[in-house]
C-alpha cells in the first residue's frame, strides 16, 4: 500500500490514493474501506480491495469498448438530503431476442447513509437502493411493504465493463438473473446469482435533476421512448381531467335543471292554419304581434303539421316590430311511412321544434311563408311560440367540449402504457387488455 | 450514566464505564482487554490493532431506538468473505443492552430474545422460515465470520473467540433477527432494520470533507 499523493485539499473528497499493482497507475480509493473490489481506471484489471497488496482478481480482456461514464467518478452531489460521491461505474448487458441492450450503473457512496445506485438506460434514470424488508413473489407480481408490483421482465444481465470501487465481488462477464416488477415510478428488482437474491427498489428520476444535484456539465441525455417504470405524467392528468369532468358535468346538470325549473316557458302565441299548395294566392302572411317579456332569452317556435307522406317547408322570420330586426330561419316538417319486406317503417316527424337562443324583449310578429309539393292539397298546421325555454343545445356543446380533452388524454395515456408494456414479457394484447 | 473510574491493572490509566453491567472493556490507553469481576479488573489480553474502519458510529455516540435513548458503549468487529461489519453494543435508557449493527451502512438494532428451542446450525438453510414474537422470519444469509477485534464495553466476555457463525433473518416488514452460533447454545436476537435518519444519532464520527 503505497501512498502516492498528499491528501486532497481541505473540503474536497477524502481520497486515499494507491498504485495499481499491474500498471502502476494511481488508484483513487473513495469508499473508506468498504470496497471489496476495485477496478483500475487505466488497465481495467480488477483488484482485491481487501488485500493491502491489491491482489489481481481478474485480468482485463478488451472484449468491449471502453465506456466513459456520463457522471465522472469522484463527482459529488447532495441527493435526498445527504452528500454522495460517485465511486463505481459498470456497464451491464442483457440479451433479448438476440439483441443486446446495454445499461449503465453508477455506484454512489455516503459514509453515513451507505450505497445507492443511479441506473441509466436510453436517457432514463433510476435511483435505487437495496431494500431492507423481504418482498414476496406472487404469480406474476411481487409484494413489498404492502404494495403490489407487476412483473415486467426477466432477463440475464452480464457485467461488460467496470470502473472504480464496488462493495461486492465484481467480475466482468459475471451474469445474474434479473427480474423487474413495476409500480411506476418504482421498480422492484431481484438479482439472483448462485442461489442468493438481492432486492433493490428503484425510483424513476429525471436526468436533469441529477445533473443539477451533481453539478455536471452539459445536459443530461434526452430519454428515448417509454421506460418500464417511467411515471406517465398524462396518467396523473387523465385522472385529474376526469375528476374535473365529473365536477363540471355535475355543474352542468345542476345549471340545466335549475334553468329547466326556473325558465318561464310562457306560451305567447299559437295559431292553426291551413295551407293549400294548389292555391294561387300569395302564401306568405304575418301573424298578429305578441309580446316577448323579461330579459334577453330563448324563444321556441313549434310547428305541428298534419303531414302524411308529405312535406311542408316554412320560411320563418321573427321580426321586432320596433326595430325591424328580423331573425330568419327555415323549417321542414315531413313525415313518411309505409311497409316493406322488413316490416313497417317511418321517416321524419309531423312535429318540429326550433329554439332561437337569445332574443331581446319587445313586440314581435312572425312572417310565415309555407311551401309544399303542388300535389299535396290542403295541409293543416299550427305554429306555437313559447318564450324562455331551456336550451339543451349549449349544454350538449359544453359537454362535448369537456369530454373531448378527457378522451384525448385517456387515449394518450393508453398509448403510453401500451408502449411501456411493449418492452415487457407481457405486452398489451388488445385495447384495455394486457399486463 | 458514566460510572466511577477504576484503574487499568496494566497501565494505571483511568477506566470509565458507560454501563454499570459491563462485563468486559478495553483500556483506551494501552489496549488491554479487561474483564470486570465483583471486586476488580483483570487483564486477559490485548487488542490487536483494529482494521481501518469507516463506520460513522463511535463509542460515546448516542441515538434513539423505538423511543428509547441509547449510548454506544463498545463493539465487536467481524470479518467475512465480503468485508467486515461492526456490532455496536448500545445501552438503552431502560438499562438493557442491545446491538446496533452497521453492515455496509445498513443499520439494524437487535435485543436478545428468549425463544426455545432454537434450531441447531446444521438444521438451518437459506429460505427456511421461523416464527418468533408473532413475526414470520425467513433465513436470508448464513455468514461464517472471523472475530476481528473488540473495543470498549461488552455485556459478556468476548476476547478469546476465533470464529462464529450467524444466520440473518428478515420479515416482510422491517423486522430483523440474528441467530448467533458463537457459543455452544445458540442465542436469538430480534429487532428492526433501521434507517440512519430514524436513529437520530449524535456525536458521530466526523469524516474530513464530509458533512
Amino acid at each position: 500500500m503505497t501512498p502516492l499523493e498528499p491528501p486532497s485539499p481541505p473540503g474536497g473528497p477524502q481520497v486515499e490514493t494507491l498504485a495499481c499493482p499491474n500498471c502502476g497507475a494511481p488508484l483513487a480509493v473513495r469508499s473508506m474501506g468498504r470496497a471489496i473490489t476495485i477496478v483500475c481506471g487505466h488497465c481495467h484489471f480488477i483488484l482485491d480491495a481487501k488485500d493491502p497488496r491489491l491482489r489481481i482478481l481478474q485480468r482485463f480482456e478488451a472484449a468491449t469498448e471502453e465506456e466513459v461514464p456520463l457522471i465522472p467518478l469522484g463527482s459529488r452531489g447532495k441527493w435526498r438530503g445527504a452528500d454522495y460521491e460517485v465511486i463505481g461505474f459498470q456497464v451491464r448487458a442483457m440479451v433479448v431476442d438476440d439483441i443486446t441492450y446495454n445499461w449503465r450503473e453508477y455506484l454512489l457512496f455516503s459514509p453515513y447513509k451507505g450505497f445507492r445506485y443511479f441506473t441509466e438506460y436510453d436517457g432514463h434514470w433510476n435511483d435505487a437502493r437495496v431494500v431492507t424488508a423481504l418482498p414476496e413473489v406472487e404469480r406474476d407480481s411481487a409484494r413489498y411493504l404492502g404494495k403490489k408490483y407487476k412483473q415486467f421482465q426477466t432477463c440475464s444481465a452480464k457485467t461488460e465493463f467496470a470502473l472504480g470501487e464496488f462493495p461486492w465481488q465484481l467480475r466482468v462477464d459475471d451474469s445474474v438473473e434479473v427480474t423487474d416488477y413495476i409500480a411506476p415510478p418504482y421498480v422492484l428488482s431481484s438479482e439472483t446469482a448462485r442461489n442468493e437474491t438481492t432486492w433493490t427498489l428503484g425510483e424513476y428520476v429525471y436526468g436533469a435533476d441529477i445533473w443539477k444535484a451533481f453539478n455536471l456539465v452539459g445536459l443530461a441525455p434526452t430519454p428515448v421512448g417509454v421506460y418500464e417504470n417511467q411515471p406517465s405524467r398524462l396518467r396523473a392528468s387523465a385522472s385529474r381531467i376526469w375528476f374535473t369532468f365529473a365536477g363540471l358535468f355535475t355543474a352542468i346538470v345542476v345549471i340545466f335543471t335549475a334553468n329547466q325549473m326556473f325558465s318561464k316557458q310562457e306560451q305567447v302565441f299559437q295559431e292553426a292554419y291551413v295551407f293549400s299548395s294548389s292555391s294561387i294566392t300569395e302564401p306568405s302572411f304575418v301573424t298578429p304581434e305578441f309580446q316577448l317579456k323579461g330579459r334577453t332569452s330563448s324563444v321556441e317556435v313549434k310547428t305541428d303539421a298534419d303531414v302524411s307522406n308529405q312535406w311542408l317547408y316554412l320560411s320563418y322570420a321573427l321580426i321586432d316590430e320596433d326595430t325591424g330586426q328580423a331573425y330568419d330561419f327555415g323549417r321542414e316538417v315531413s313525415y313518411y311511412s309505409g311497409v316493406d319486406s322488413d316490416g313497417r317503417w317511418t321517416e321524419g316527424s309531423p312535429h318540429d321544434r326550433v329554439v332561437l337562443p337569445s332574443i331581446p324583449p319587445g313586440r314581435y310578429y312572425l312572417r310565415v311563408e309555407p311551401e309544399s309539393d303542388v300535389r299535396s292539397g290542403a295541409m293543416r298546421y299550427s305554429v306555437t311560440v313559447t318564450r324562455d325555454v331551456p336550451v339543451l343545445g349549449i349544454y350538449l356543446a359544453a359537454l362535448g367540449a369537456l369530454l373531448l380533452p378527457a378522451l384525448l388524454i385517456s387515449w394518450r395515456t393508453y398509448n403510453f402504457e401500451r408502449m411501456r408494456w411493449a418492452e415487457s414479457d407481457h405486452p398489451m394484447k388488445a385495447f384495455g387488455g394486457g399486463q | 450514566m458514566t460510572q466511577p473510574a477504576a484503574l487499568c491493572p496494566s497501565c494505571g490509566a483511568p477506566i470509565l464505564f458507560l454501563w454499570s453491567s459491563s462485563v468486559q472493556t478495553t483500556c483506551a490507553h494501552c489496549h488491554s482487554i479487561l474483564v470486570r469481576t465483583d471486586v476488580r479488573l483483570d487483564r486477559v489480553g490485548v487488542v490487536s490493532d483494529l482494521p481501518p474502519d469507516s463506520s460513522p458510529i463511535q463509542i460515546g455516540a448516542s441515538g434513539v431506538y423505538e423511543d428509547r435513548a441509547f449510548t454506544v458503549a463498545g463493539r465487536i468487529i467481524y470479518d467475512y468473505d465480503e468485508g467486515s461489519w461492526n456490532e455496536w453494543n448500545i445501552v438503552l435508557s431502560t438499562g438493557d443492552s442491545a446491538w446496533l449493527s452497521d453492515a455496509q451502512c445498513q443499520y439494524a438494532v437487535t435485543l436478545p430474545f428468549p425463544a426455545k428451542p432454537l434450531p441447531a446450525l446444521d438444521a438451518v438453510h437459506l429460505g427456511d422460515r421461523f416464527r418468533w414474537n408473532k413475526t414470520a422470519f425467513t433465513a436470508t444469509a448464513i455468514t461464517q465470520a472471523r472475530y476481528r477485534g473488540v473495543e470498549g464495553e461488552l455485556p459478556f466476555q468476548y476476547w478469546d473467540k476465533q470464529e462464529a457463525t450467524f444466520v440473518d433473518l428478515r420479515s416482510t416488514g422491517s423486522d430483523f433477527a440474528t441467530l448467533d452460533y458463537s457459543d455452544a447454545e445458540p442465542v436469538l436476537y430480534l429487532g428492526k432494520m433501521v434507517d440512519f435518519d430514524a436513529l437520530r444519532l449524535k456525536n458521530l464520527r466526523e469524516f474530513e470533507g464530509w458533512s
